[in-house]
Order: C-alpha cells, then sequence, then structure tokens
C-alpha cells in the first residue's frame, strides 16, 4: 500500500509575529475561481457608478475681473500661470497654485481682443481695440518702476488676435489682413490679404512652425506657409500656402493638434466642430456635434488626444479627438456664455473664461483623485479602468457611463434639434422617394459644410 | 462583424488531462517535444520595441534566448473559454486592437501557466499494491501509516441521542457545522476540535448551512427558517420561508436556496435579507436538492424521477430532464459544472454530462445511493445503506470497484467532502488565498467580506452559460427585426400594401379595383421571373460558348446527363 496524504504545515500559511502581513497564497487555476465574466462585470458596474459618484470637476473660480473676459493665454514654462485679457483692457496674471491674481494691467483702452506668451516666457503680447499691439514683460515692475509695455506698436486697424511664432521672434496679427512682424520693427515684415474684411483669428503650428492657420468672418479658414511670400498657387505635396476654403457658417476660432502637426480644429457658428486634416481639405476628417449653440473657442490637451470647447450655450465639453460626439459637458448656474477655454500644459486642468467676469478652473477627468496616489490606489485605477474599457457596450454600464444632468435649457435645445434634424431627414428621404433617381443625391454630413475649397 | 461564432473551447479539467486523453509513452514523449517555446519577440509584439537593443558588447549569445517554455496542457488548464476570431471582417483599426489583446491575454496565460511551479503543494493519492484492492484499505490502517498531523484528521463523533444528522463544512473546509434531526445543532472548528456553539433548538432540524462565512448559519427548522450567528445566538427567524426541508448556499449572488415540502423553491438575498424570488414547482414535496458550482443553477429532484434545473429570476425550469424510473433520491453536481451524478429509487447511479444533457455512465448499486457528493477533484461518494463508497473517474467509465470504502454502524443520512482538505487526492491541494483561505486572521475574513459583498452577482445573471456575458451578442437579423417591430408598433421593413386610387366615372366598381390590385401584385412575380430567365439564358450563352463539340453525335448521347 502507499499512500501519501497531503498535510500543511501551517507555519507556511500563517504569518509569524502579529506585525508581519498576513500570507496570501495565490493559486491562479480558472476553476478555482468561478463566475469569472459575471464577477467582472459587476466590478465594472461598480466602477463605472463610483466613476459618476466622484465626478466633481469643478474646483475653482477666479474672481476679480471687472468686465467680461474675451481671451486667455496660457504660460509656456511655468504650470501655475495664467494670463487673462477682459472686455474693459485690462490684462491680469494669476497664480493657479494660491489662486490669486498678482497682477493687473491696464493694457487697452477697449476690449483686450487677444494675448500670447512668447515662446520663452519672458514676455506676453496683447492686442486691442485702440489698434496697438503691446509687449510686457512677464515680471512685474520692480519698485518705483511704472507698469509700462516694452513695445507699443500702432497700426492703421483693429488687431482682432495676435499669436507667436513657437521658434522665432516672429509674431503674427489679424484684422483686416494677417500680419508677420517681426519683434524688433514697428512694421510688419509681411501682410497677407485675400480681400476679406475682417479676420477673427491666427494661430501658428506648433510642430510646422512655419505653417498659420486664421479664420475669416466670411466664412473661411485660410493656412498660410511663412516661407511663401506671396500667394502661390499649390507648390509642394504637402504644404499648401495660402489655401482657402469656405464652411457654410463662419469658424470663430482653430487649434492646431499639438501631436499630429497637419491636423487642426475649427469651432464653427453653426454649432459644430471640424477636424481638418491639412493635406486633404475637400471634406473635414471628423465632424464634432452635440453642442448647441455657436462654439466659440476650442484648445487641445497636450497629449492631443482630446480637446475641450467653449460656446455660447453656457457650456464647455470635451471631444476626444477621434469622436464625433463629447465624452463630458460641464457647466455650472453661474458661467455664462463662454468665450475662451484653455487645457493647462499638464493635461490635467481646464481653465474657461466667460461672460460673467471669471475665470474657472476644472478638472479635465472629472472623477480624478488629484492628491497623490498610492500603488495600490493606483493599481486599483489601472484595473477599474481596464474593466470598464472591457464592459463599455453593456447596455447598462453605457446607460450610466453616459448619464449627465443638462441645464433645462440646454436639455430642451437639444431635443428640439433632434426634431429638426429628423425632420429634415425625413423631408430629405421623401424628395428622394419622389424624384428621379439620382436627382437628389445623399450627402454625407462630412461633406454638407464645405462651400469651396480655393488655391 | 460576422455572425458566425468560432466553435467553443471548453477548459480542460483535471479528468481530461488524467483520463480521457490517457497519454501513453510514446504520446508522451511526442509531448514532449511539442513544447510551445514562446519567445518574447512572439508572444509579445507590443513590447517589441524595448527587446531590440538587445545586443551584447562582448557579441557573446544567450545560449537560451527568451523565456523558458510552456508545456502546451499546462498552457491549455488556463485557457479561457473562447479564443477571439482570426479571421474578421470589421475595421482594420479594431483588428490591429483585437489582435494586441488577444497577445497580452496570451501573455497573461503563458505566466499564470507558469506559476503552476510555483505552487508548494502536491495532490495525495492511495495504491495498493500488486493484486491489493484499494477498497479493502481500512481507514484505520491508513491512519496507521501517515504522520501524526494527518492522522489527527480521522475522528469519529458518536452522536447516538439526536440522529439522524445532517451536516456541512463551511467554504474554506475549516468549521463543521451538524444538526441532529431532533434539534441538535453544534458547530466547531474540526482542526482543533474546538466546539464554537452547541445547542438544542427543541424542535425538528431539517437542514443546516453556512452562510458566506463561518459567522452565520441558517437552519431549517419545523415551521420556520431561522439564522444563528456562531456564537449560537437567534439573529433571525424568517417566516416567509415556512417548511424548509432542503438548503444551498450560493456564495457569489449571496442567496441561500430553499425548497420546502410545500412544493416552493424560495430565494433569500441574505446580503439585505429579503426574498428574491418564490416559485412554485408544481411537483409536490421537495427534498432533493443540489446547485452547480459552475453556473449557480439550482436542481431539484422529484418524485416522477425528473431533475428540473432552476434560476431565480425565471418562473420556468431552465431545463427538465427525465433521470430515473423511480424518485430520485440524490444529486451532486462537480466543480466544473459538467457532470451530474444522480441516484434514484430504482437503485441506479447514472452520470450525466450537463453539456448534452445525456447519460453518460450508469451502474447498479444493491441498496442504491441515499446521498451523493462530488470531491473538489472529482471524486464521487455514494452512502449507500450504511457503506459510503468513494468512486474515481466515474465519467469515463461505469463505477463497477469503489476507490474506497467505509463502513459505519447506522444508516447514511447525509455526506460531504471537506473542501481543500486533500485526503488522498480528493479535495484541492493549493488553495488560492483571496477567494478561500482555511487559514485566514479576523482581519483577513473582514476584508474579505467587504470585497465579496462589493462584487455580488446579481441573481438575474444566472444563466446555463455564465461565461456568455463577455461574449458579443450577435443576434440575429430575424430577432432584431422582431424587438424592432415590438418597440416601433409596425414593421417598418413590411411593403406597403397597394391602395387603388378612386376613379370616377364607374371605374372603381369592386371587379375593377380587384384587377388593379392583380396587376400590381403579379408585376414583381414577373419582374423576378424575367430576371431568372434573362441570367438562365446569358448563363446558357456563355456555356455555349466555352463548349467543345466532340466528334460526332452518338445515339448514346441521349443517356448523358
Amino acid at each position: 500500500m502507499k499512500v501519501k496524504v497531503l498535510c500543511r504545515n501551517p507555519d507556511d500559511y500563517v504569518r509569524e509575529t502579529n506585525k508581519d502581513l498576513p500570507r496570501v497564497p495565490r493559486n491562479y487555476d480558472p476553476s478555482l475561481h468561478p463566475f469569472e465574466v459575471p464577477r467582472e462585470y459587476t466590478r465594472a458596474l461598480n466602477a463605472t457608478k463610483l466613476e459618476r459618484v466622484f465626478a466633481k470637476p469643478f474646483l475653482a473660480a477666479l474672481e476679480g475681473h471687472r468686465d467680461g473676459v474675451n481671451c486667455m493665454a496660457k504660460h509656456p514654462k511655468s504650470l501655475s500661470t495664467v494670463l487673462s485679457g477682459a472686455c474693459d483692457g485690462e490684462v491680469k496674471i494669476w497664480n493657479l497654485t494660491t489662486r490669486k491674481c498678482t497682477r493687473t494691467v491696464q493694457a487697452h483702452e477697449g476690449f483686450v481682443r487677444g494675448m500670447c506668451v512668447r515662446f520663452c516666457g519672458t514676455s506676453f503680447l496683447t492686442v486691442g481695440d485702440d489698434k496697438t499691439v503691446k509687449q510686457w514683460k512677464m515680471e512685474s515692475p520692480g519698485y518705483g518702476e511704472k507698469e509700462e509695455p516694452i513695445n507699443t506698436v500702432l497700426g492703421k486697424t483693429v488687431f482682432t488676435g495676435v499669436d507667436h511664432h513657437w521658434r522665432d521672434a516672429v509674431f503674427a496679427t489679424c484684422g483686416q489682413q494677417v500680419d508677420i512682424w517681426d519683434e524688433q520693427r514697428t512694421c510688419p515684415m509681411r501682410s497677407y490679404t485675400w480681400g476679406v474684411d475682417s479676420i477673427s483669428g491666427v494661430r501658428f503650428n506648433p510642430i510646422e512652425t512655419q505653417i498659420l492657420g486664421s479664420c475669416a468672418a466670411d466664412r473661411s479658414i485660410v493656412l498660410y506657409d511663412l516661407r511663401k511670400p506671396t500667394p502661390l498657387k499649390k507648390a509642394s505635396p504637402t504644404l499648401t500656402a495660402p489655401l482657402r476654403m469656405i464652411l457654410e457658417m463662419r469658424t470663430n476660432a482653430l487649434c492646431w493638434n499639438p501631436m499630429e502637426a497637419f491636423i487642426f480644429t475649427a469651432a464653427n457658428e453653426n454649432y459644430k466642430l471640424y477636424t481638418y486634416d491639412m493635406r486633404y481639405m475637400d471634406a473635414p476628417v471628423i465632424v464634432h456635434m452635440d453642442h448647441v449653440s455657436a462654439v466659440l473657442d476650442v484648445d487641445y490637451s497636450p497629449t492631443g488626444k482630446e480637446f475641450v470647447t467653449a460656446s455660447f450655450d453656457k457650456s464647455i465639453r470635451i471631444y476626444p479627438s477621434s469622436n464625433g460626439h463629447s465624452r463630458e459637458v460641464y457647466h455650472t448656474k453661474r458661467m455664462q456664455h463662454v468665450t475662451c477655454v484653455r487645457w493647462s500644459s499638464d493635461n490635467k486642468y481646464i481653465l474657461c473664461g466667460s461672460d460673467e467676469m471669471n475665470i474657472r478652473i476644472w478638472k479635465a477627468n472629472a472623477s480624478e483623485k488629484l492628491s497623490l496616489l498610492s500603488p495600490r490606489e493606483r493599481a486599483t485605477n489601472n484595473y477599474n479602468q481596464k474593466v470598464k474599457e472591457k464592459f463599455q457596450h453593456h447596455p447598462q454600464i453605457r446607460r450610466i457611463a453616459r448619464h449627465r444632468h443638462l441645464p433645462k435649457s440646454i436639455y430642451n435645445q437639444i431635443s428640439e434639434q433632434r426634431i429638426m434634424r429628423e425632420a429634415r431627414r425625413k423631408k430629405d428621404v421623401n424628395r428622394r422617394k419622389h424624384s428621379k433617381e439620382g436627382a437628389v443625391p445623399i450627402v454625407p454630413e462630412k461633406k454638407k459644410h464645405v462651400v469651396a475649397v480655393l488655391e | 462583424m460576422s455572425p458566425s461564432k468560432p466553435p467553443k473551447r471548453k477548459v480542460k479539467r483535471y479528468y481530461e488531462e488524467e483520463g480521457e486523453k490517457k497519454p501513453s509513452q510514446e504520446q508522451k514523449k511526442k509531448k514532449e517535444d511539442k513544447m510551445v517555446v514562446n519567445e518574447r519577440t512572439s508572444r509579445e509584439p507590443w513590447k517589441k520595441k524595448n527587446h531590440q537593443k538587445k545586443d551584447v558588447m562582448s557579441g557573446a549569445e544567450d545560449p537560451f534566448p527568451g523565456l523558458p517554455p510552456v508545456p502546451e496542457d499546462q498552457l491549455s488548464k488556463y485557457e479561457r473559454a473562447r479564443k477571439a476570431e482570426e479571421e474578421m471582417h470589421t475595421f482594420r483599426s479594431v483588428k490591429s486592437h483585437l489582435r494586441k489583446e488577444e497577445s497580452k491575454v496570451q501573455n497573461a496565460l503563458s505566466r499564470a501557466a507558469k506559476h503552476d511551479l510555483l505552487l508548494p503543494e502536491e495532490a495525495g493519492f492511495l495504491e495498493g499494491d500488486e493484486g491489493e484492492d484499494t477498497s479493502t484499505i481500512t481507514q484505520q490502517d491508513i491512519a496507521d501509516v501517515v504522520d501524526i498531523t494527518s492522522a489527527s484528521k480521522y475522528f469519529t463523533l458518536s452522536l447516538n441521542q439526536f440522529g439522524p444528522y445532517r451536516m456541512n463544512y463551511s467554504r474554506n473546509g475549516r468549521h463543521l457545522l451538524l444538526a441532529g434531526q431532533r434539534g441538535h445543532v453544534a458547530s466547531m472548528d474540526w482542526h482543533t476540535k474546538k466546539l464554537l456553539c452547541e445547542m438544542n433548538v427543541m424542535e425538528t432540524v431539517n437542514d443546516v448551512r453556512w452562510l458566506h462565512s463561518h459567522t452565520m448559519f441558517a437552519v431549517a427548522q419545523k415551521k420556520w427558517l431561522y439564522i444563528y450567528d456562531n456564537l449560537g445566538v437567534e439573529l433571525h427567524c424568517i417566516k416567509k420561508f415556512n417548511d424548509v426541508l432542503r438548503m444551498e448556499f450560493l456564495p457569489y449572488h449571496f442567496l441561500l436556496a430553499t425548497c420546502s415540502s410545500t412544493g416552493f423553491l424560495q430565494y433569500l438575498d441574505v446580503s439585505v435579507g429579503k426574498e428574491i424570488a418564490a416559485t412554485c414547482v408544481k411537483a409536490g414535496r421537495l427534498n432533493v436538492m443540489c446547485q452547480n458550482p459552475y453556473n449557480a443553477v439550482i436542481h431539484l429532484g422529484h418524485h416522477n424521477g425528473t431533475v428540473s434545473l432552476w434560476s431565480p429570476t425565471i418562473k420556468e425550469p431552465l431545463v427538465k430532464m427525465l433521470c430515473h424510473n423511480g424518485a430520485i433520491r440524490a444529486l451532486s453536481i462537480d466543480k466544473t459544472g459538467m457532470y451530474m451524478a444522480s441516484s434514484g429509487t430504482d437503485r441506479k447511479m447514472t452520470i450525466y454530462d450537463l453539456r448534452t444533457y445525456r447519460p453518460l455512465q450508469s451502474c447498479l448499486l444493491p441498496l442504491g445511493a441515499g446521498s451523493l457528493c462530488h470531491s473538489q477533484r472529482g471524486l464521487l461518494a455514494a452512502g449507500v445503506g450504511n457503506v459510503v463508497q468513494v468512486y474515481k473517474d466515474t465519467h469515463l467509465s461505469a463505477p463497477r470497484s469503489p476507490y474506497m470504502c467505509l463502513s459505519v454502524k447506522a444508516p447514511i443520512h447525509g455526506l460531504q467532502f471537506c473542501p481543500y482538505e486533500d485526503v488522498l487526492g480528493a479535495g484541492e491541494a493549493n488553495f488560492d488565498g483571496l477567494e478561500c483561505n482555511p487559514y485566514e486572521t479576523k482581519k483577513q475574513r473582514q476584508e474579505w467580506e467587504v470585497k465579496a459583498l462589493l462584487e455580488k452577482i446579481q441573481p438575474e445573471l444566472i444563466t446555463l452559460d455564465p461565461t456568455q456575458l463577455g461574449e458579443v451578442d450577435n443576434i440575429t437579423m430575424e430577432q432584431k427585426r422582431k424587438e424592432q417591430v415590438e418597440r416601433m408598433g409596425f414593421d417598418p421593413y413590411e411593403k406597403t400594401r397597394f391602395a387603388p386610387r378612386r376613379k370616377q366615372k364607374g371605374r372603381s366598381s369592386t371587379g375593377n379595383v380587384l384587377k388593379r390590385k392583380k396587376k400590381v401584385a403579379i408585376q414583381e412575380k414577373r419582374a423576378e421571373i424575367k430576371k431568372s430567365i434573362e441570367e438562365r439564358e446569358t448563363a446558357k450563352s456563355n456555356s455555349d460558348a466555352t463548349e467543345v463539340q466532340q466528334g460526332p453525335r452518338s445515339t448514346l448521347d441521349r443517356f448523358k446527363k
């Protein structure tokens, strides 16, 4: 007779002293872990619910402006600094860690139309309704010194926007035409005109730094190449300069993707945003919907995976850059029309300035814990993230993850617009049904809004 | 995505490893050769970048490049039910994403398989000498041979006053609960032989069951269901549950399933104390019940020889199978949920395959088994009269001679294998500390309790196939359409019926309308016929063109086809 009996030595399974950690022997045999899928599903459900429970995105409001905030600028070198310009010509520099205003400058008479910080972070530029471009030092003036700009340039017309080159001492302003300025000179190096009256915004490409995009009041988006002095026909296969594209309605702002040089997103008056590939301008890559009023500003996250938009409908939305619908909407009772929005350089916060004189700080990820995470917390977070992703299409989980409370006005407008869209679709279908085959073609949403592309 | 599913692959279990394959020496040799060499680069393509710069300055080469190989059968033990499709008809980005995920899964599998080496314990066994039948070896013989600690596990309690007794081991196998029919209830830690509580409820006790941990147990008494704590203090008397005969606790759902002499199957959620479901089974007195540990479906045995399978949210049985010619006496299902053993008053013991619901093996026991029980590693114990017979590999061959035998003084009323107690290869040797831990501390138990409650599975997820929840739901077009019709109240795909316009001057007489209708009705048919004729003709003309006339026609050509 041969006998072998398992005899466990309790010392192998019980901790030696009370101060030790309890021992946890593992066996990964799936038959010892039954109901794997239902348990994971339950975990995913719990994680999704908790995410909604902890979704408290609003952090603080920066108060101090005496008129609506019109523009904002991030500091390229300091995470805690942000600049804002108001409708009364005042520029404020804020410290985000203390949430206090560190400096106030009466920069212009009338609106501060645009502002940007030099790439090195030592000075910033503002343009205003008083037809001037002013360059200011970032440091506050010393004791006894007067608050004065380093340079002031008086232009012929009103400037509506400004942006600085990402490497050189060159900046661009827009107004009646797009002007390229050398910092050392008082007259523009170059001016681009295309017979348009008012250009509302101009942005340099952060990667292909010689490329410049602008949006005008005549519904067009124009791209320029600084290396081409005059309007030229398409020269190189990749870069076209200038290239003009006319949409159905006017574009309010545009922003380049900081990771993909050829991608930019335009915020349009028709409640939508269009992400374009610079190389193929016939149709946008993606149309981003969900806003119920004009979109006023857009800014990409530093990873280029997401962007945030400010809208006239008193809300801001966050879109994944590859998705047509927003993943998040932020609003508060007191926030009015949001005029400008910025995504902080550490990818954690969103700043928005609105008509009722406040700048608000939001979390980019609504349910994220901001303090330092312990390793176990981080492991749990990662696990939950994965499980949520795995079960995201299950109806119950999707319902919870997608649910957002909306103000009544937005909610009603959404349903109203849905009805309108449905009616339009129905009418189209009927028209197609009762006319000759091919007479009423099916136009995809992407192609609907581009009127013309000119070179 | 294409609606076709890849063939379902079930997890290989201990049975199949040992018995079904039965690899001969030659095959074994071959298998050793068939080791899966998983080089890091091929297994983890998403990590490729980090492992390219492996050149050593000295130029020395690694004699054993890549990761150590993992035997294929070891890998298959960890494989989950379904693998991702290789050929997918979907977007390229989705395809690459799925491929990447699949490779990660494979990597995790091989890692888990490699972990097998680190398992501290090995299963036990009992082997007879040449010509010696293992069933003739008595318990005393074994106890004499093995070491003292193992021998101390062999114990007898003589309880001759309040019997017959029902008993239940706690999930981690540490605690034992006893209940005599005449009211004696006792719980003990059987490792240390310490008595936790003992009392007499002064009432008939039908069944007894531990709840999720050893701090609470349920006792089915003459009239109501009672819950006691580990000190024997009555916590609840649940009057919604009356005349309960048998109970089963579903640990992952926190459900206590009971069946009563009034013919009701009831579920109690012990985490919130609510009755989840009460189903009238309509099969008379219910006194045979067992749970399927793989999918938490409850099996009930009936007097007419049928076994019915129940889930709490469905009022009809999921499956009904006729198992015996007489009434069912006992049921038991193994851990993998593949095999069910049943015994009836026709004195037969039959093993059923629960994937096909067909009998696999059957044998006639002289007295018939009054109680059955599977161990964690698949041994089957049958209480036959006053003898306990333990069978091995019952799903492979008809149980003829038992693996072990034990005869006691009185007829057997209840039996159970102690979980995680590997007495000669019955229980699982290596437990998982996060699932059930026989050596857990109080703190560990409390922590586990919180975690377990958080991931309590909802009762509506009890289905025959628990893996279904993680799979793509390929609803057929028809079903989708049916649902849409139900939702919208009309069939959007239905062709609008032709309603002839009303015409003046007597042209809308009944006959005329009918004629016009008929014209439209056959129009489509005609178009279809026309099309098919055209196709046929074009095919014919094509074939005529290609066909080569072979020689002169013969009279026998007419028989050609």
